[in-house]
């Protein structure tokens, strides 16, 4: 605690707990909320789904059979950018993909140069369109932010209907929540000039979304 | 209290005379109103579920009032428990100290000659704290990296929208200020496109990402649950600044502590929708702490140092009293592009960070009744903020409270004060009143000529100087009423 806010924690606490008319803390958490929010219903098929609101939020997909198809499909979509170097910043969660001759791969943490990265992802939602990241050795989540084109591979398997089940997911796992998650929905954007929207304004120009169907799930 | 780079004196007045005759601000409103209108109701019709969110969310919200104090305190827990640092500031004044000083120790760090360079996610907290005034003067390199709060910088002017702050600009303007700031850069290519803007925008600001020591972001939400704090952002600006520099610093009111990671999603399917009418903002992002150091496990990028700073700056007082309800809002500015009164003369005749409905209630209660006595004026009463409101906050009815106490404290100008005492001591007299227009209405049909309108009338110049009164038809209510009742026996 900074010399300013000495005694700054006891004031703003005394004021709200005079405003409640309460004088002390109280000795347990409040009971929470009876029943749940409304989740918005959907039906159909949840992949095919989370593949519509990605595209209409101005990501790519292809959908590859295993992951076996990563390396060649990262090769086409570089060669698909003009003057785009063959050099991908991988995570090393993906180390078991088999890259093709020509791909240059780095791992680490992303840098300022780096045109490319492909990344796994923690889950993808349905309901709105959007790939979850978690943070962590294996997963700097600079790769999902300073390249140009960022790549993430989707099992099937990892789309989930709402939010609420990522969470529910990783409360499943008991560790604790990693110092970055991300929700992508899209390339970067931004309409702040006349309400144009352009993309590529800071992060990634292009999101494109590798959708593998096999059942297996990433390292 | 310290404003935040106001460069706004005359009167409210004043100000909305020169708005209201700025052609390119009107032409900027026009283009921008509208579409922020159609979008958000585009999404509202496709979610069945809207109304229902919006109950809970105020629902939500409600609870975490009524126990600001436990949820404050479990969220500070939760934030220690991950290595991050919380500090709590009672006022303005000592938000920016505790900023300065988390700066100043990071400076003392690095050892360099040149000014430490801090970026900046939006903040409407930062601005609300005027922290960037206080920054540059003590020496920092600041950078907002939001296109348009970087825009309103270049420009030095405070933001005329709390979700698109440059909403003002036109793209010509826009050109203008980059070519000033980006020549001397190398950039010396005139500019025209809305693209080649923000490509040579992320050029600049993508070194500033990378040489910062400070990033500074606000806070949407902050989970009681887990401790962290959550951005939204399309540009991914906010991403780039809490991730690259060395040290992040969150700036956040008190009120935006929600219970638990399931709540934060409720108001995430609604702050997107209402604020620009998409279905879901590009970037959501939680951060939890600094960058994890467990050996192997250790994150490899991240910052070493995770900072939050909670912002009272009058919260805890309006918990108490008649305003407990403005503390729901989450800032998603429906209210601004849903008002009449914005839509016509733009944020910056507000003379404040915050403009519109929201801001006609937030700025007299931060900053003092006495100091913004024609905002809450200002307002028509239609309630279209109230309708389209998020988590339902009555703004009409707050702004009239405003007003009543205003009175009760005697801050109406003593003209309205009379006018009104005179009306009242009239409507309190039935037959006198209904004598008097019995008289006026003939009158006033006399004087408009047979016309049916009248361009001038005694004591109501302001009506009549830049619209006609139309003159008073057929009987007084009060006589109509009276035939009417007579016919049905």
């Amino acid at each position: 605690m900074t010399a300013a806010a000495s005694g700054g924690r006891a004031r703003v606490l005394a004021q709200i707990r005079a405003s409640l008319g309460r004088g002390a803390a109280q000795p347990d958490m409040p009971t929470p909320l009876l029943g749940s929010a409304p989740r918005p219903a959907f039906t159909g098929d949840l992949v095919e789904r989370f593949v519509g609101k990605m595209l209409e939020k101005s990501a790519t997909v292809e959908r590859l059979a295993t992951l076996a198809d990563v390396g060649p499909a990262v090769q086409r979509f570089l060669a698909s950018l003009p003057g785009a170097a063959p050099r991908v910043r991988v995570a090393q969660a993906l180390s078991g993909i088999t890259w093709p001759d020509g791909i240059e791969v780095l791992h680490g943490a992303a840098v300022r140069e780096d045109q490319t990265s492909v990344t796994p992802c923690r889950a993808a939602v349905a309901e709105s369109g959007g790939i979850v990241t978690f943070s962590g050795h294996a997963t700097p989540s600079t790769l999902n932010f300073v390249p140009d084109n960022h790549i993430v591979v989707v099992h099937a398997s990892q789309v989930l209907p709402h939010l609420e089940d990522v969470w529910a997911l990783w409360r499943a796992g008991g560790r604790p929540l990693p110092r970055t998650v991300n929700i992508i929905s899209g390339p970067s954007r931004t309409a702040d000039i006349e309400q144009t929207i352009q993309l590529g304004a800071h992060g990634p120009r292009r999101l494109h979304v590798l959708l593998v169907e096999d059942p297996q799930q990433p390292a | 209290m310290h404003p935040a780079r106001t460069a706004l004196d005359d009167t409210f007045p004043k100000r909305v005379g020169i708005a209201i005759h700025d052609k390119r601000l009107q032409a900027a409103l026009d283009h921008a109103s509208g579409g922020f209108v159609a979008r958000r109701a585009a999404q509202v019709a496709a979610l069945p579920e809207f109304e229902a969110l919006r109950e809970r969310a105020r629902c939500v919200k409600d609870h975490v009032l009524a126990n600001l104090d436990t949820y404050l305190e479990r969220y500070e827990a939760e934030v220690l428990k991950r290595g991050g640092h919380v500090h709590w500031a009672a006022t303005a004044e000592e938000a920016r100290q505790i900023v300065l000083d988390i700066c100043k120790a990071a400076n003392q760090g690095r050892g360099a000659k040149i000014p430490m360079t801090i970026t900046k996610g939006k903040s409407m907290v930062s601005e609300e704290i005027g922290l960037n005034d206080a920054l540059e003067a003590a020496g920092y390199h600041v950078v907002e990296t939001d296109l348009g709060e970087y825009i309103i910088q270049l420009a030095n002017e405070p933001p005329s929208h709390i979700i698109v702050p440059a909403v003002h600009k036109t793209r010509q303007q826009v050109a203008d200020l980059f070519d000033e700031h980006h020549r001397p850069l190398g950039y010396t290519r005139q500019l025209s496109e809305v693209g080649e803007m923000v490509d040579e925008a992320r050029q600049v600001l993508r070194g500033h990402y990378f040489a910062a020591d400070v990033g500074i972001t606000g806070g949407n939400f902050l989970v009681a649950e887990t401790g962290s704090s959550i951005i939204v952002t399309n540009e991914g600006n906010g991403d780039l600044t809490q991730t690259l520099a060395r040290v992040h610093i969150v700036t956040s009111g008190i009120e935006r502590v929600v219970p638990t990671l399931d709540d934060a999603v409720t108001f995430l399917r609604l702050l997107a929708r209402s604020a620009t009418g998409q279905e879901t903002e590009t970037y959501t992002t939680l951060s939890t702490g600094p960058r994890r150091v467990q050996g192997a496990s250790s994150d490899l990028d991240g910052p070493d140092e995770y900072h939050v700073v909670l912002v009272d700056n009058g919260r805890s007082k309006m918990l108490g009293g008649a305003f407990r309800e403005m503390l729901r809002c989450i800032r998603c500015g429906a209210c601004l592009n849903h008002c009449p009164v914005y839509t016509s003369i733009g944020g910056h005749a507000y003379g404040w960070v915050y403009p519109g409905p929201m801001g006609s209630v937030l700025t007299p209660l931060i900053n003092g009744i006495a100091s913004a006595y024609d905002l809450p004026n200002a307002c028509t009463l239609n309630g279209r903020c109230q309708t389209v409101c998020p988590v339902k906050i009555p703004l009409p009815g707050l702004l009239r409270e405003i007003r009543r106490q205003q009175f009760a404290s005697g801050l109406t100008p003593w003209h309205i004060r009379r006018a009104l005492q005179a009306w009242a001591w009239v409507a309190q007299r039935p037959r006198l009143y209904q004598a008097l227009t019995g008289m006026v209405m003939p009158l006033l049909r006399r004087l408009s000529g047979g016309s049916g309108v009248l361009d001038a009338l005694p004591l109501a110049g302001g009506w009549t100087g830049t619209r006609d009164l139309p003159a008073p038809q057929g009987r007084t209510f009060q006589q109509a009423w009276r035939e009417q009742q007579r016919a049905a026996r």
